[in-house]
Parts: structure tokens; sequence; C-alpha cells
């Protein structure tokens, strides 16, 4: 278990209050000219001993990432944008961020734009989000007023602005060129890669692009010291993590703990234990809904990081927990996600926008039990089909959890599928026999 | 994606209040000055404010001029997201979350209460003209599973007795305090071990 003293978001639950001055007594803004004194190079070599790895999903070396940007500012500007567009079913750790400890986001959008040469930064928040963009306008607002932000904000020598940008309720704008693509004043299709934001970013200039929980932790690891966050978890998974534990499990809550904590621990130290006991749970979506599900056996031992999760076939995504257990139809389950997945389609890439609606339509006929069983070899064709073939990894994330379920849980699938009149179990029939005549009745 | 309804009725002219047009110039500094267009987004958001919670053609029109972009590129925006109204919605507009983790917790039941206090179908402003609600993908809200969200307001941890409550209440123009209905601080875990009404202990 994480010590009291190790967390980062000592305010994650806003016991304390979440205003500048009671955020200054849990030691923000403490030494921040101090820190931006040291200068770039010490900055992002600190964040790469710490060996960060990006909140958001993807798990990128955040040093690494900064170190993109170009070490002198050309004849562009650079930007800063934070993505705050946390739509991923089963996450909800940003908005915790963005209500009680906006200070940690705001100090550590400062540095971040100076280390990586920004003068503006832009956070896109949900457009759901209101209260919490309201708040964290209000904070900002705050910050302001101490002369935080602004010129030479913090007396560091450097000018630094923060703009809100609210989205519209679209779930691709949480990927990083479509965010861009949404603050352009454009539908938020992703773009091709390369060119990579850090080069070619929002309006054509270089651009970094970090996750709430990245830019909030980075404030306490330069304070704290680098080797001071390697020091938790685990080689190359360093760090502590907001885990949101949601689904059936008897209190679900938001928790910050270190990395590379049993999944089982987690559970039943944090979360009340699942609805029914240990014994009643049927799967686990580890990551957010785009990762795949893993089934009761793996749970018993699985550790909550990057890498095991990846050796699993899964991965951690956004730590968005969510427990199913023996009460629910896991094909239901998977069936409403595949839903979320069609109705967020850009509609930019073909395999995607029509994939996720096979995807859909075709779990929406299983959970009914109208199916038949080349239909769930066709579903996994179509997984097949969209992976890897579009702009962004929306491809993936859709295809994934239905591979998950097919994967783990083919046993249950294939139960739904009554709807088998002609063509016998899994029997190798030639594609242009006469097939009502396979039926006894008709022969 | 989401297919989208343009109103059959729609206002001959549109045009920013007073008040509209000074936030509407707050808006444009916040970026580059050849990058107008990035105000697209907050206008469309501003016009729906200003016009009951829907944004008629006429708007995008006018935005479409204030900002000297083609009328079709901000038809498309306004198009592409969910957020943006082109029909009217009532009053008090509930969007239910039903993606798994809400589902799974129950969102089933909030829907049906929805069903028989407000409208059958999705989409239909209630009886007495003050509600409309629909069902949308996942709010960000989780660990508070099942929610709904009434215009800004989210309201949490819900089941049939509080959302027949907060509907209700709503009907009389009185607005309940958003938040969890069992009673828990934000996302905090709990100690009572109920759910649904039934010990889970």
């Amino acid at each position: 278990m994480l010590k009291e003293e190790n967390k980062i978001f000592k305010n994650l639950y806003n016991n304390f209050g979440w205003e500048l001055e009671k955020a200054i007594d849990r030691d923000d803004w403490k030494d921040t000219k101090n820190i931006i004194s040291k200068g770039k190079e010490w900055i992002i070599n600190e964040i790469k001993t710490s060996e960060l790895r990006g909140r958001g999903g993807a798990g990128f070396s955040t040093g690494m990432k900064w170190s993109f940007a170009p070490k002198q500012i050309g004849s562009r500007p650079h930007y800063l944008v934070i993505n705050a567009d946390e739509s991923e079913p089963g996450t909800c750790k940003d908005r915790d961020i963005l209500r009680f400890e906006p200070q940690k986001l705001i100090e550590g959008s400062l540095i971040a734009g100076y280390a990586t040469g920004a003068h503006i930064c832009y956070i896109y928040i949900r457009g759901e989000y209101i209260f919490e963009g309201q708040r964290l306008q209000t904070a900002i607002d705050q910050a302001y007023k101490k002369n935080f932000l602004g010129k030479n904000a913090c007396g560091s020598g450097w000018d630094f602005d923060i703009h809100i940008h609210y989205g519209a309720g679209a779930y691709i704008c949480g990927e990083e060129t479509a965010l861009l693509e949404s603050i352009e004043g454009n539908k938020g299709q992703p773009r091709l890669k390369p060119p990579f934001p850090a080069l070619v970013g929002l309006y054509g200039c270089p651009t970094i692009v970090n996750n709430v929980e990245t830019i909030a932790v980075v404030p306490t690891i330069l304070r704290r010291g680098g080797k001071w966050f390697a020091s938790l978890g685990r080689p190359k998974n360093t760090g502590t993590k907001i885990f949101c534990i949601s689904g059936n499990v008897n209190s679900p809550c938001n928790v910050e703990e270190e990395m590379g904590i049993p999944l089982k621990e987690l559970i039943n130290t944090h979360a009340g234990g699942v609805v029914g006991g240990w014994d009643n749970l049927q799967a686990v979506i580890p990551g957010g809904s785009s990762m795949p599900l893993l089934p009761k056996k793996t749970c018993e031992t699985i550790r909550m990081d990057f890498d095991s999760l990846i050796e699993n076939q899964s991965g951690l995504g956004t730590a968005g927990i969510v427990v199913i257990n023996k009460d629910q139809d896991i094909v239901s389950c998977m069936a409403r996600i595949a839903r979320f997945y069609k109705h967020e389609s850009c509609g930019q890439c073909t395999p995607c926008r029509e994939g996720s609606g096979w995807m859909w339509r075709i779990l929406n006929r299983a959970t009914k039990g109208e199916t038949t069983l080349s239909d769930i070899d066709l579903l996994e064709d179509v997984t097949k089909q969209i992976e890897g073939h579009t702009i962004c990894a929306f491809g993936e994330g859709s295809a994934w959890p239905v591979q998950g379920l097919l994967r783990h849980f083919r046993k249950e699938v294939d139960k739904k599928c009554s709807n088998d009149p002609l063509i016998k179990k899994k029997k190798d029939v030639p594609y242009l026999i006469d097939q009502h005549l396979l039926e006894k009745k008709n022969a | 994606m989401s297919l989208k309804k343009v109103n059959p009725e729609q206002p001959k002219s549109f045009e920013f209040t007073e008040k509209s047009k000074n936030i509407a110039e707050e808006i444009l500094k916040r970026y580059p000055e050849k990058n107008k267009k990035s105000a697209v987004m907050p206008f469309l958001y501003l016009a729906q404010k200003q016009n009951n919670n829907w944004i008629p053609l006429a708007a995008i029109k006018y935005i479409s001029k204030y900002l000297s972009m083609p009328y079709i590129s901000v038809y498309e925006v306004a198009t592409f997201y969910s957020m943006f109204n082109l029909s009217p919605v009532g009053k008090y507009f509930i969007q239910v979350c039903t993606t798994t983790p809400c589902l799974i917790r129950g969102a089933d039941k909030i829907v049906k209460t929805c069903k028989e206090k407000i409208s059958e179908k999705e989409n239909q402003i209630s009886k007495n003209g003050k509600c409309s609600w629909t069902e949308v993908e996942c709010l960000g809200a989780c660990v508070n599973a099942p929610m709904m969200q009434i215009n800004d307001d989210y309201y949490e941890d819900l089941d049939e007795t509080s959302s027949a409550k907060i509907i209700d209440s709503i009907f009389k123009d009185k607005i309940l305090k958003p938040g969890s209905y069992r009673g828990r601080k934000n996302t905090s875990p709990e100690k009572v071990k109920t759910i649904n009404g039934t010990d889970h202990a």
C-alpha cells in the first residue's frame, strides 16, 4: 500500500479544500521559481530519471516527448496543449484533478511550458465538464492574481498564459491530433502521423500534448526528485497512479496507488471487494473500455502496470478498472461498449466507421440469441480487419475489447448462437452448396 | 457517428445580443489573430446558450460571417459534435449515461424512470413542456455510476427512487442539489455497502 507521505494528490476527495491558499499549504507553488531557474535541460533530465510515462493511455515516456520539441524557438511559436477530454468509459481521474487539485495542474503547465519553450497553453476540457471548467478557470484567475501566471510568471522570467477550450462531446477528440483539429475549429478527425505534433502541431507549430495527470505530477516529481518517483512501483513502470474502480464492487472509488499493485489487492482493500464475493467475479476491464478484458484467472495474480498488462494481452490504458461480476451478461456488456464505439467513430476511415457498426450489430444480435456460429467467426474477422488499418488508435480501441471477449469468453458467446438452422456446428460447408438441402425436412 | 436532426421550423434571423457580443470579443482574444476560426466552438456554445439551448441555422450563418468562414465549415462542426443541439430541447435537458460502467450499476432503471415520467421516446419534450431526455455515451463519472446530467449539473449515485424524486422536483421548477445521492463525498470509498437499496456487505 502507498504510504500517505508518498501520495501526490492529497486532496483527491476534497477533504482539505481546493483554493489557492489551501493548495499552497499542501506545498504547491513551493520553490517553483527555483525549479525553473535550474533550466530546461535539468527539468527534462529529471523527468527522464523519474521514468514517468504518459498517463493518458499510451504510456509514452514524458521526458522523451518533451525532448522532441525543438531546442530553439524559431519563427513559429511553441504550444503546450493539455488533454482533459476524458471520455474513456471507466475513467474519471482527470475530473478530480480539475476539481480538487487545479493548482497542481497549473503549476505543472508552467513548468512543462517552460521546458518545451511554450508561452501559451490550451487546456482542452470535455464539454460536459462545465462545472470542472469553471472551477479550473477560478483557479487560473487566482493564480493570475498572485502573479503565478502571466508576464514573468512566478518570477521566473518566463511569460505564460493558460486558456481553456471546451470540447463538445466527441470521444475522438481525446486523440491528440483530433484534439488539435478541434482547437483549430474543425471537425475532430485525427491527422496522419508523421509529422508528429512535437514538430507540426497546433496551427502548424511545434506542440506538446500531455494528459492532465501527467502534467499534474510533474511539480511534485521535481520538488522531491526524479529518483524518489522512480523508487515507487517497478522499473519502467514507476510512480503512483490514480485508479478508478467502478462496476460491481461494493464501494467504487478513485484511489491513488503505487504502480504495479496487484489487482486483487486494489479491489479488495480500496473498493470493498467484488459484489457477491471474489468468487463471483467474472471479468475485469483493466484500463478503460478500449483495453481487452481479463478473465478471473488472470485477475488473481495480475499486477497493475503497463508491462505486466501487455504481457497478458491487455493494457493499463487510463487505469479505469471496470469490474464485472457473474450477475452480468458479459456479451451484453461488451455489446454496449461496441455501441459506444459505433457512436463515437469519427467517420474518417472506412474500416473503423463501417466495422464498428458491424461489431455492434453482430454483438447486439448475439445478446438476443439471434446469431449463428459463422457470425461469430465473421465478427472475429471484422475485428482483425479494423485493427491496424486506421489513421488513429481508435480502430484498435474498438476492436480490442471484442477480441478480448472472443479470446476469453468464446464459450459464453457460442452459447448465444441458437440460430443455426442450416449449417450445423462448425461443419465445413462449401460456399455455393444448396444450403436449404442440409435441413432434413427439405431434403 | 451520431445522426442529427435539424429542426424543420427555423427562425428567420439570429444575432448575438450585446452581452454575447462582449463575450465573443473576449473569446477571440484567446486565439492568435490569424486563427479566428478556433473560436467556432465557443461561439456555437454562446449561440446555443442565447437561444434556449439549441442552435438555429440562422445562427450558423451568423457565426460563419462573424468568423469569415464558409457556411459549410461551421455546419460541419455543429453537426459533428453531439453537444450542439440543432433542434429544441426541454428547459431541463436530461442526459442519462448508459455506457457499460453505468449500465452494470443499473442505468436501465433510470432510463425506465425517464420514459415513464418524461416521454416514451428520447428527445421528445414532455407534456408539460419542461423536460426532455436522451441517452448519452460515457459522461466521465463512472465511479459515481449510475448518473445523469441535467443542464450543467451532475447527479450521481442514483437509483430508481432518487431519480424519480429529482425529475418530479424539476417539474415544479425546484432544482435539487447536484452531486451524490447516496450521501458520499465525491469519489471517496463509502463505508455503507448498499447497492440499489440491498445490502451487499
